[in-house]
């Protein structure tokens, strides 16, 4: 038959003591569908159900959670990809406090952002129109830009784990050297001076989990080395 | 910026530097070694103290115990503050290891420049 095994991670503050796994049997009907489908049939079941989605199409990164032990987006999961022996396993994403359920408080996660000051500096008066980016240099930023911030790379750092408060994580620091590497921004060398402790940058290993997980296929791994290699250059 | 007093160099981006550079010197020096014990079949003490009473050897060996040190220092650093939360537990732990390397460094010194 088409039955699904789905055990999910419950966890309600005002009720419970500890989180518990959960199990569900969801008719699948022999098709191929998303994850996040799955999660609308136990809600079904089970009313009580948390868990964040938007877009269901991948843009607004809401879904994140933790998908037979690999982080992804719930919505642009299909079941062929992560579904093993009949089972899945959700649980939220790992290394965050959970409020409820697969809802996870992302608090640390948008302070680490924050930190890195995700905007253009340019004390330049601005031109008439617009600040213009020749084609090559518009170039350095495919793979930046697309970010969406759902923290799945983050959350399955294990140097994000152990310090979630000093250590910027593979989300931020792809950011981070979005704005170091475009040719508009001139406060390159202040934000490089906020980098160079050994936590920022340096607590990354390059274990490269953030680049196995990454729904938008980015490589925060590279925009490390970039931003290592920026910090050596500029250093003496 | 994360203000930090108990790394080797103060900052990430020279302790990330020294890690790397001492990570040459070791895998030169250990190559070195394992292709000098390759290729000296009956190998006796002789020999390997022959070795070891050249100058250049017991500075290309102070330079390993050296980078030893140092990458020994900066690893274990890491994973103190990865693992060590209560800063009690860690400093001590962060004491013992840097106690029992530089011991471990002026016997290495001793143990090149004794026989």
């Amino acid at each position: 038959m088409s039955t699904l095994q789905v055990s999910l991670y419950r966890y309600n503050p005002e009720t419970d003591s500890a989180p518990y796994m959960e199990e569900f049997q969801i008719d699948t009907q022999g098709r191929d569908i998303m994850v996040l489908d799955v999660l609308h049939m136990v809600k079904e079941q089970d009313s009580g159900l948390a868990f964040r989605r938007s877009c269901r199409e991948g843009v607004c990164g809401s879904d994140g959670m933790n998908m037979n032990g690999k982080n992804g987006l719930a919505c642009i999961t299909p079941l062929s990809e992560v579904v093993k022996k009949g089972k899945l396993t959700l649980r939220p994403l790992p290394g965050l406090p959970v409020i409820r359920d697969l809802v996870v408080d992302m608090g640390l996660f948008y302070k680490q952002y924050e930190r890195i000051q995700p905007y253009l500096q340019n004390e330049t008066p601005a031109p008439a129109i617009e600040r213009l980016q020749s084609p090559e240099e518009r170039d350095k930023l495919d793979g930046l830009y697309e970010c969406i911030l759902c923290a799945c790379c983050s959350t399955s750092c294990p140097s994000f784990w152990w310090n979630p408060d000093k250590f910027v994580g593979p989300a931020g620091l792809l950011q981070a050297y979005r704005f170091l590497a475009d040719s508009r921004d001139e406060a390159t060398r202040e934000r490089l001076s906020e980098l160079e402790d050994p936590f920022s940058v340096f607590r990354c290993r390059g274990i490269m989990n953030c680049v196995a997980v990454c729904p938008k296929g980015l490589n925060p791994t590279r925009a490390i080395g970039k931003i290592r290699e920026m910090l050596l250059a500029n250093a003496t | 910026m994360v203000t930090n007093i108990t790394n080797l160099g103060r900052s990430g981006l020279s302790d990330w530097l020294v890690q790397r550079a001492s990570a040459i010197v070791l895998a030169l020096y250990t190559l070195f070694i394992v292709g000098y014990l390759l290729f000296s079949p009956g190998l006796d003490y002789a020999t390997w103290s022959g070795l070891f009473a050249q100058t250049w050897m017991r500075i290309f060996s102070l330079l390993a115990f050296v980078s030893l040190s140092a990458h020994a220092w900066v690893g274990l650093w890491t994973v103190t503050t990865d693992y060590l939360k209560p800063t009690g537990i860690r400093i001590a732990a962060q004491s013992i290891i840097i106690l029992a390397i530089f011991v471990f460094l002026v016997w290495g010194i001793q143990v090149l420049w004794g026989a």
